[in-house]
């Protein structure tokens, strides 16, 4: 059995997540991601924003920094650039990282710097109530869309690499031992990586949907059934992908990484002329 | 990362802008976390052109809230972080300045004042922001705001920013303007040690602390940097722990004392030049570039016998008011220069009687002139 107490701050638990909320799932998955790395407590910063997702790192065992709602990646930026030998881990909600905070990834995708983002993608607005997020499903009932959401969703891979993000890739809260494995090389590699992970609030809005979902578990087997793994989305043809997502790690490329970048610009002005 | 911060002795003929940037670098500021914006970017040009020959960090972010934002992350990670911006930018910044001061994070932020509101006049003087770096962030926090004068004060009043900042552990705020900030002036560059630096209090010992939020009585909190102890850092409320609470009474408590810190040491922080204050019949009170030419018709005044004085905060928030209230009850006029339409005037009115007040306002987006306060007085006695 893993010991999750190992990386747990075991007092602060019971955390503030509702029944079938798929954070907790998802936290599990980070706790067994950075135990596999091996890497030091005390090395490693978790980042967040505001929201229910952004409250996990309260629970965890290392430095955690809980910043405002949107700004995670710009806070993380900083710790980053100032001391890069920590790890930074960002965690945040889909409305924290592509509403409030959509500048902040897209350049943070762009810079290419070594930090990791975790996006739970729960298709809402947790924390305030099931107001629509960036990545509502049209046609769902939503606080503020209460007569059906008329709005288009981002495809979150697809935007963080236009934006120059060189990991990316999505997985869900059902297909956990594939999750653990983004999640684990995400951190290994080395420049901005970026995880979607696709999960669910039954709370605030699966209930709200009266004939899609009947439980929690109908919006996991949502999941089940629209999740295409990569080799098979390949042999599929558009018609046959409409409704659904393709997991797994969708681009991995190599660039210059941005702290390593910033470190060769100090070394090259040593000694230098003034 | 650390930076060198040795300092021979140089004098220097520069701007404002830049004399703040070299009292940063003299504070031993190594990160900097900026947007361009009219009348502050030599500052952030001359971090950029300076940090990376002395192992700081640089780094030009996507706007302003993710400038202050990333400054607070490497505060955290144990820099001396700054930004500095204008206007526009620092409306952005106001929320994280709160979190800032909830979080107990040093960070110093220059904004070099231009018109308002909005877009205003971006390459005119004014000084549209004394009252928005008060009460600029929502709820209750501490306030600390210096106001410079001459190009040689944005070099001791930025390093005595970072002092204050790393002190009492929350952010500093300096207020230039476009005059300060764009003129020319030659001052002297001490050597190091000559002003002294003050560094932020780590906890002792192998540097462990469970509680970096526990503050004894009016002394601020003792957080360390990351990378020990493994602490949480929340803008939520929080207990000594750093953990967030509710409970009504260390609500209560933190919140009051995140304030008290501040205000219970004023001695520490209250900073002002007062000329002929100890008989001056009309006192003028005014800050930065306005100070400048209050200044003139004081000595004018004085050459003619009319017993005029000065009253210029230095540090405007906290407003030294312990200073201020003897000058203002022998002062039978109260003139108050600003280039604002009567910020500085609400902090003035609530300690002398506003029959006594003269405000002197401009804001046409030129510079405030010795003329125009004398015209307005004059005009003032028809
Ligand atoms: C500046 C600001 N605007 C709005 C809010 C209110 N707010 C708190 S959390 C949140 C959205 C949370 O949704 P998401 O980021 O998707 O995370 P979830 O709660 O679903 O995990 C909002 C709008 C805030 N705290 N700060």
């Amino acid at each position: 059995m893993f010991d999750y107490s190992a990386y747990l701050r075991n007092e602060k638990l019971p955390h503030i997540w509702c029944p079938g909320c798929g954070h907790g799932i998802i936290l599990k998955s980070l706790i067994r991601a950075i135990a596999k790395t091996g890497w030091d407590k005390d090395d490693i910063v978790l980042v967040s924003g505001i929201g229910c997702a952004s409250r996990l790192p309260g629970y965890v065992d290392c430095n955690t920094l809980h910043t405002a709602h949107g700004r995670a990646l710009a806070f993380a930026t900083g710790v980053k650039l100032a001391k890069p030998k920590f790890h930074v881990i960002v965690v945040s909600g889909d409305g924290d990282a592509l509403a409030i905070g959509g500048n902040h990834f897209i350049h943070a995708c762009r810079r290419n710097i070594d930090i990791s983002l975790i996006i739970f993608n729960n298709g809402i607005y947790g924390m305030t109530g099931g107001q629509y997020s960036p990545t509502t499903p049209q046609g769902d009932k939503a606080a503020t869309a209460p007569h059906g959401h008329i709005e288009p969703d981002f495809d979150v891979a697809a935007l963080a690499k236009g934006a120059g993000a060189t990991f990316v890739a999505r997985g869900t809260s059902y297909h956990v031992p594939q999750l653990d494995d983004y999640i684990y090389q995400a951190f290994m590699h080395k420049g901005f990586s970026v995880v979607e992970v696709v999960e669910a609030c039954y709370t605030t809005h699966g209930r709200k949907q009266k004939t899609k979902y009947k439980s929690n578990l109908d919006m996991m087997k949502w999941q089940k059934d629209r999740a295409v793994p990569l080799a098979k989305s390949r042999e599929m043809k558009p018609e046959e992908l409409a409704g659904k997502f393709v997991t797994g790690i969708l681009h991995e490329v190599e660039r210059p990484e941005y702290a390593d970048r910033y470190a060769g610009l100090v070394t090259s002005l040593k000694g230098g002329d003034k | 990362m650390t930076t060198t911060a040795h300092t021979e002795e140089k004098i220097l003929f520069t701007q404002g802008n830049i004399a703040c940037a070299e009292g940063a670098l003299y504070a031993g500021c190594n990160f900097f976390g900026g947007y361009p914006i009219t009348p502050s970017t030599e500052v952030a040009e001359h971090m950029a052109e300076e940090l990376p020959r002395r192992n700081g960090a640089f780094i030009q972010m996507e706007d302003e809230i993710a400038s202050l934002g990333a400054v607070i992350g490497a505060a955290l990670a144990g820099a001396k972080a700054m930004t500095a911006t204008s206007g526009p930018g620092f409306s952005l910044m106001q929320e994280l300045i709160g979190y800032a001061c909830i979080a107990e994070v040093p960070c110093v932020i220059v904004n070099v004042m231009r018109g308002g509101p909005s877009t205003g006049l971006p390459t005119s003087p004014a000084q549209s922001d004394l009252l928005q770096a008060k009460w600029g962030t929502h709820g209750d926090h501490p306030t600390i705001a210096l106001v410079p004068s001459s190009v040689e004060e944005m070099f001791t009043e930025t390093v005595r920013a970072f002092n204050l900042s790393e002190y009492f552990r929350t952010p500093v705020i300096v207020l230039g303007d476009e005059i300060i900030g764009h003129m020319r002036e030659k001052f002297r560059v001490p050597r190091s040690g000559e002003i002294e630096v003050i560094d932020r209090k780590v906890p002792d010992g192998d540097g462990i602390c469970r509680l970096p939020y526990r503050a004894d009585g009016k002394h601020p909190a003792c957080l360390p940097n990351f990378g020990t102890s493994r602490f949480h850092v929340t803008g939520l409320n929080h207990d000594e722990s750093g953990f967030p609470t509710m409970d009504p009474s260390i609500v209560q408590d933190s919140n009051a004392r995140i304030l008290d810190k501040v205000y219970h040491q004023r001695e520490l922080i209250d900073k002002v030049d007062m000329r002929y204050c100890e008989d001056a019949e009309i006192l003028f009170v005014s800050v930065g570039s306005a100070a400048r030419a209050a200044e003139e018709v004081v000595e004018e005044y004085r050459r003619k016998g009319v017993k005029a004085g000065l009253f210029r905060p230095i540090t405007l928030w906290p407003f030294p008011k312990k200073e201020f209230i003897p000058c203002a009850e022998r002062a039978k006029t109260i003139v108050v220069p600003e280039m604002n339409l009567g910020q500085l005037r609400t902090v003035v009115e609530r300690f002398a009687r506003s029959e006594k007040i003269l405000p002197v306002n401009l804001v046409s987006g030129e510079p405030l002139d010795p003329d125009f306060i004398v015209a307005t007085i004059e005009k003032s006695k028809r």
